[in-house]
């Protein structure tokens, strides 16, 4: 990806909630680069500030969030740079669905129940200055189509009146309207049956191939992430950890956590495994540990892991990783692969 | 499969459930057995009926036709200890850790009431005794910390292993997991299954794993066996890596090709079975003979569609798949006129 022109860049950015039992640290200090057409995924676990990092470029934030630090800048089309953090309302509407639009999670609950596809079509574009209603029927018909809807029908019907993954595939479409250039993904594929699952996956990289955005995709499920990223990025506890190509970080990961979680993923096609679960539970975000946020997790701790706080730093191209004891980590990553191998060797033998 | 009487059989099961004027079934002619220490999987998509399988076997669901067996005898019309007997030796985990313990209750007091109930302990202090052991079964550890709190206060994955160590509590011969680790993170999923089959080593518990996740239930279930479900229908069955490593039914085909990886390289390769149409039918509206031959791309007209396929041998390792092409030797090919979805 690199070489690429980068559309979203971010920078050191931070985000807190004020809760009532302090500061909750959701976000800190993240700093990524999107190139155009580019898919970064972004994989952790519940509570590591995967949907508050997204939000915070959407501005989105509940009014009890700050974001503390840091700067996100958006290239248009035109090649002009836009600080996302200082657009005042009005520029930010139009920021907002027509430059980066954002396909929730959850679209049983995304989608107005009351009123038709069509007229939600209708109020999106309005609300965005398009007012010819023929030519947004155009295109809103053509998008249904490619997300393989039936396209009369599905405009206008109730969202009730569809099963889950053809809401799902309305969202996309919806989301796709106004043709931004970065779309960001949450979890778009968790609660659907793994047929639905599969076709929406196959919807969105056929899109992405067509349309040329780029976009970012929030998993906990490290399958989807394996199938539909270029880049694939590490959070834990509020910050990436890992960052770099998706085949470097499924096959030689550097950080312990991504370690952990590959581990800990069943592979259907791989015969018998044997896995690891993570000991302990993430930290808790209002006191956080000092050090590595990972640290009382970790089976690589030493020392300084506990006092000092690891910096990002290369570990190859593009590849970046907070981590001491990296090339540990990317050792026993190598010799666990091999059993894994071998047990497959066995049983197809 | 072993001669042995099972612990708990269906046959020929079905179930019903009103909505209004329409019955809607949600199970048909489900006949299936549990071994004493088996791991049995049930996988489908949702919708076909698992959970209510797994509810129907520990008996928190009636059947509306067929009979449930427990070690041979029927479990109703059982007089009011046996009946008891049958209640404790099958227990179930729910799927949602937050919605199954009672939120003002302590941990304490929520494990002490099937101890109770079932007169499993005399005195308080052996009471106390048998909580702290399965809090330290269930590694829930150091338990003078956890009965004392309440289910708020603990995380998904803790309030799960409550769940699993109430279970426990009272001795039950089988445990019904339904969805027990799909709410729970992925770095904390795999040691509660670890949990699970230590116990099952340890007792001697059989366990009936629902999921949806078929390479959880590659995981968990490896020695044991796997049912694909599909529309309240049983539609193959075998032992784990036969069925995942070379399914026979055109459904389960579909499902395994349709499952990413957690390999960039296997799963980008992976083929995918077209299927003809993306479509669950509703349970309302089930396609007559096989419920699946809208949608399967082997699909032979005049077959599939006329007479609905029983559970039949396939080969001599105890698999058993409902396709009529395939029990009758026919073979599975797609159609050109048939692969167009």
């Amino acid at each position: 990806m690199a070489g690429k022109e980068i559309v979203l860049s971010v920078q050191d950015l931070s985000i807190t909630y004020l809760t009532r039992r302090g500061r909750l640290q959701a976000v800190s200090h993240v700093s990524f680069d999107l190139h155009r057409g580019e898919t970064l995924a972004l994989i952790g676990e519940s509570g590591c500030g995967k949907s508050t990092l997204n939000f915070g470029l959407m501005r989105l934030l509940p009014k009890n969030a700050n974001t503390e630090t840091g700067k996100i800048v958006y290239t248009d089309r035109a090649g002009q740079k836009i600080d996302v953090l200082a657009l005042n309302t009005r520029s930010l509407r139009k920021f907002r669905w027509s430059e980066c639009a954002m396909v929730f999670q959850g679209a049983q609950n995304s989608l107005n129940p009351v009123i038709h596809v069509r007229d939600m079509i209708y109020d999106t574009a309005k609300a965005h200055g398009l007012n010819n209603r023929s030519e947004v029927r155009e295109r809103a018909l053509e998008l249904f189509r490619k997300v393989r809807l039936d396209p009369e029908r599905v405009f206008n019907s109730y969202p009730h009146e569809l099963s889950g993954g053809m809401r799902q595939r309305v969202l996309i479409a919806l989301g796709l309207l106004l043709n931004p250039q970065v779309v960001i993904f949450d979890e778009p594929t968790t609660a659907l049956d793994i047929l639905t699952q599969r076709s929406i996956l196959n919807v969105l990289r056929d899109l992405k191939e067509e349309l040329g955005f780029s976009s970012i995709f929030i998993s906990h499920d490290l399958a989807v992430a394996a199938e539909i990223a270029d880049t694939v990025a590490t959070m834990y506890a509020g910050e990436i950890v890992e960052m770099g190509p998706v085949n470097d970080i499924f096959y030689e990961p550097r950080h312990a956590y991504t370690l952990g979680l590959m581990e800990a993923s069943p592979r259907l096609s791989v015969g018998r495994e044997e896995l690891d679960g993570i000991p302990g539970s993430p930290p808790d975000l209002v006191e956080l540990p000092t050090g590595c946020k990972f640290h009382i997790r970790c089976p690589f701790a030493i020392e300084s892991c506990k006092t000092t706080q690891p910096p990002l730093e290369q570990a190859s191209i593009g590849h970046i990783v907070a981590c001491y004891k990296s090339s540990e980590v990317l050792e026993r990553g190598k010799e666990l692969r091999s059993v894994s191998s071998t047990a497959r060797v066995a049983r197809l033998s | 499969m072993t001669t042995q009487q099972p612990l708990i059989e269906l046959r020929h099961v079905h179930r019903h459930f009103k909505k209004g004027r329409t019955d809607i079934p949600v199970l048909q002619d489900i006949s299936l057995a549990v071994h004493p220490g088996e791991i049995l999987c049930l996988v489908g998509e949702s919708g076909c009926g698992k959970t209510t399988t797994g509810k129907i076997m520990v008996g928190l669901l009636a059947e509306s036709s067929g009979e449930v067996l427990y070690e041979g005898q029927p479990i109703h019309g059982r007089g009011r200890k046996d009946k008891s007997e049958y209640r404790r030796s099958l227990q179930i985990v729910h799927q949602d850790p937050f919605a199954s313990l009672n939120p003002s209750h302590t941990i304490g007091q929520i494990l002490s009431y099937p101890l109770k109930r079932h007169h499993l302990v005399s005195n308080r202090a052996e009471l106390r005794r048998r909580i702290w052991e399965l809090l330290t079964l269930v590694d829930l550890t150091p338990p003078g910390d956890i009965v004392n709190k309440y289910p708020h206060q603990l995380s998904g994955g803790q309030r799960q292993r409550v769940s699993i160590a109430r279970a426990l509590s009272v001795n039950p011969r089988l445990i019904v997991a339904d969805e027990a680790v799909s709410m729970v993170d992925v770095s904390i999923r795999i040691s509660l299954l670890k949990t699970l089959q230590s116990l099952r080593d340890r007792f001697g518990i059989a366990v009936v794993f629902i999921t949806h996740d078929l390479a959880l239930a590659k995981y968990f279930a490896w020695e044991g066996r796997v049912a694909v479900m599909y529309l309240g229908r049983v539609v193959e069955i075998g032992s784990t890596p036969e069925i995942i490593g070379s399914p026979s039914h055109p459904y389960t085909k579909a499902l395994i090709s349709a499952i990413p990886e957690a390999d960039p390289i296997l799963t980008r390769r992976k083929e995918t079975l077209p299927l003809r149409s993306d479509d669950i039918p509703s349970l309302v509206n089930i396609p007559a003979g096989c419920a699946f031959h809208p949608r399967c791309p082997f699909f032979v007209p005049g077959v599939c569609d006329q007479e609905v396929p029983a559970l039949e041998p396939l080969n001599g390792y105890g698999q058993e798949v409902a396709c009529i092409p395939l029990t009758q030797g026919m073979g599975l090919s797609i159609r050109e006129s048939n692969a167009a979805s």
